[in-house]
């Protein structure tokens, strides 16, 4: 096959572009799992969701989409800290989160699932928006609006988050729940109201990931298995709880996806992530730029 | 009871059950239902095997269970391949080997995965295992001899082995495998291995250090339950007669596999049993619309089974064989309690 210049410089633009989006879509796990070793597998769903607040505040309001994930964010904030309260009490003050744990997470996935199909059926729902359709075009490349407002937002917020976890006070008690939860007890500091607002955050994030979703491409409620792969994949990679590591690990699988997409075909896309799982879990668990 | 005996037990009740459908049975439909049932205990038993005993959560059934129904579909598309491209006509490939041989493939597949992801924290494989469902779709679909993303329409052959129709004979097959996977959960529940898979289950570490072969274990028991889900697989295109990625890697497996032992109870072999009786026959009546009057829609059988599994693990992480358990003790306690008394 004939690699043209143009077509492997439009792929790796696409690429950097999808993995602005990613970067959105994992740093709630990247919070959830990799600073609190809470494996919320369900956190796609909760993506989902964001997804059809944006569809259904659209529907009757003529609003901004993103804007729609703006406005939801304090309300996913607390629906975060609910979930925690509830994870809590029912594994983590038992030491029962391994099993327990998981299959109540997996058991969230597919009710929210299962219930969007009851309530939306199984039909792709997508938002309007000015900037979904036209492109500016630059040199070769065509930078897609649709594709290009995600990614900046999506930075924007994942930098704000970085820098709030290092130079805040709770920031930096979070980091210090994912270093040492027994030493953050002796500073006189509940881990456990800390986890809750840091488990808060990562399912806020879904807000917007949600709204960037919808954006990029129609919706329907199984799609968020596509994303399970990609965004621990991500994490993985990412070195677990480093948001710079979990940045270029998603613009890495963005582009090695853009990439594959271009040259092989879409549907050879979701093995990409899944590749990138397996070797990094079989090569080098602590990721990119995690420690050893 | 004896291992030995329980084997003879169950071969026993096998065959009286077979017996006995055969008689009673007077709609083929029964059939249709009890095969979905079947499959459901070998599911969840095979699931058991690594999930209940061992401890590390297996997500990607579906993909199992799929790897089995295509290797049954390559298999099926044989002899008309080896007729094109040799000329020679082998006659069709009987579906116990078609079980075997996808038991195998699944079992090479769970070995695999288990390899790669088993040295690091369970979670990790729980991951992995999610993600694998996605691929191994991806990669069906990609196939185009076994029908890519249309599907593929499977012939059933035109007489069954065991008299009585086809059905009958796939129902048959899947009462067998249902009977070997309770055995085997059974015969290692009381064996070394079951000795093994418990110490990894409680504490891994402590496991490893008392001299106990984790890592081998592990991959013994992804192999094993990946085997069982792969034959539990194998016979599923000539039961749907058009095998198609959408359905066949459908989510409800993966759920269901791991409700039903979570809500039997997961520490011994009776628990998937009673899950997957309960769950199957409860969804297997409401998709023929046995709760009519309520107007359910099939898709509500699968939140209840999702909600359940939620409920359960909140609040009886035990299943409703520890509910027993813990009931039984009780009253044992209170009896033992009331003798002390009089004895006073």
């Amino acid at each position: 096959m004939a690699v043209s210049l143009d077509l492997l410089v439009d792929a790796l633009v696409a690429g950097i572009l999808l993995g602005g989006f990613y970067a959105a879509v994992t740093v709630g796990v990247t919070i959830s799992f990799g600073m609190l070793d809470i494996a919320n597998i369900a956190q796609p769903a909760f993506i989902l969701l964001g997804s059809y607040a944006a569809y259904i505040v659209t529907s009757y309001v003529r609003i901004d989409p993103i804007l729609v994930g703006f406005i939801m964010t304090p309300v996913f904030y607390v629906i975060g800290m609910v979930t925690y309260r509830l994870y809590y009490y029912a594994f983590e003050s038992r030491g029962e989160q391994g099993i327990q744990g998981l299959a109540f997470f997996f058991g969230l996935l597919f009710v929210a699932e299962v219930s969007l199909v009851l309530v939306f059926g199984v039909d792709y729902r997508f938002v309007e928006a000015p900037y979904i359709g036209p492109s500016i075009h630059l040199w070769v490349f065509d930078l897609p609006l649709r594709m290009l407002i995600p990614c900046v937002v999506s930075l924007v917020m994942v930098g704000l988050l970085q820098l709030y976890l290092t130079r805040s006070f709770i920031g930096r008690a979070i980091l210090a729940v994912s270093q040492d939860p027994l030493a953050l007890q002796l500073m006189a500091a509940s881990p456990t109201r800390i986890k809750q607002i840091a488990f808060g955050i990562s399912i806020a994030t879904c807000a917007l990931a949600g709204t960037f979703l919808i954006v990029i491409q129609p919706v329907e409620p199984s799609i968020g298995r596509d994303y399970i792969g990609r965004i621990f994949a991500i994490c993985v990679l990412g070195g677990m709880t480093s948001i710079p590591g979990m940045v270029a690990a998603s613009m890495l699988i963005g582009i090695v996806e853009s990439i594959t997409a271009t040259f092989t075909g879409p549907s050879w896309a979701p093995a990409v992530a899944f590749g990138f799982l397996l070797a990094t879990l079989a090569v080098r668990p602590s990721g990119l730029l995690g420690r050893q | 009871m004896r291992n030995g005996s329980f084997w003879i037990a169950a071969a026993g009740f096998g065959i009286a059950f077979v017996a006995l459908s055969r008689v009673l049975f007077t709609n083929e439909y029964y059939f249709f239902a009890a095969y979905v049932v079947l499959q459901y205990i070998v599911l969840s038993t095979a699931w058991n095997i690594l999930g209940g005993y061992t401890g590390y959560i297996n997500f990607g059934t579906g993909a199992f269970f799929a790897i089995g129904a295509y290797s049954s579909a390559v298999l099926h598309k044989m002899p008309a391949l080896t007729e094109a491209w040799f000329g020679i006509a082998t006659p069709p490939i009987p579906l116990p080997v078609m079980i075997l041989i996808g038991g195998i493939v699944s079992g090479v597949l769970g070995l695999g995965t288990g390899y790669l992801t088993l040295r690091l924290r369970g979670v990790f494989f729980a991951i992995a295992t999610l993600a694998l469902t996605v691929v191994v779709q991806t990669l069906i679909v990609n196939w185009d001899y076994v029908g890519g993303s249309r599907g593929i329409y499977i012939i059933r052959p035109a007489d069954a082995p065991l008299g009585g129709g086809y059905i009958q004979y796939l129902y048959t097959l899947m009462l067998v495998l249902a009977v070997i996977s309770v055995g085997i959960a059974r015969t290692i529940e009381r064996s070394r291995l079951g000795l093994g898979f418990a110490a990894i289950r409680d504490d891994e570490l402590a496991a490893e250090a008392g001299g106990v072969p984790t890592l081998r274990l592990k991959l013994i028991a992804t192999t094993l339950s990946g085997a069982l889900m792969g034959m539990a697989g194998a016979p599923l295109p000539y039961y749907v007669t058009y095998l198609d990625p959408t359905s066949s890697f459908n989510l409800a497996y993966a759920v269901n596999s791991v409700a039903m032992p979570v809500i039997g109870g997961m520490t011994s072999w009776v628990g998937p049993v009673i899950g997957a009786i309960l769950l199957g026959t409860i969804q297997q009546l409401g998709s023929v619309g046995f709760f009519l009057d309520l107007n359910i829609p099939p898709t509500f059988n699968l939140l209840i089974v999702g909600l359940l599994l939620i409920l359960f693990v909140i609040i009886a992480p035990n299943g409703i064989v520890g509910l027993v358990t813990a009931h039984r003790r009780k009253r044992a306690g209170a009896l033992a309690a009331v003798a002390a008394r009089r004895a006073a």
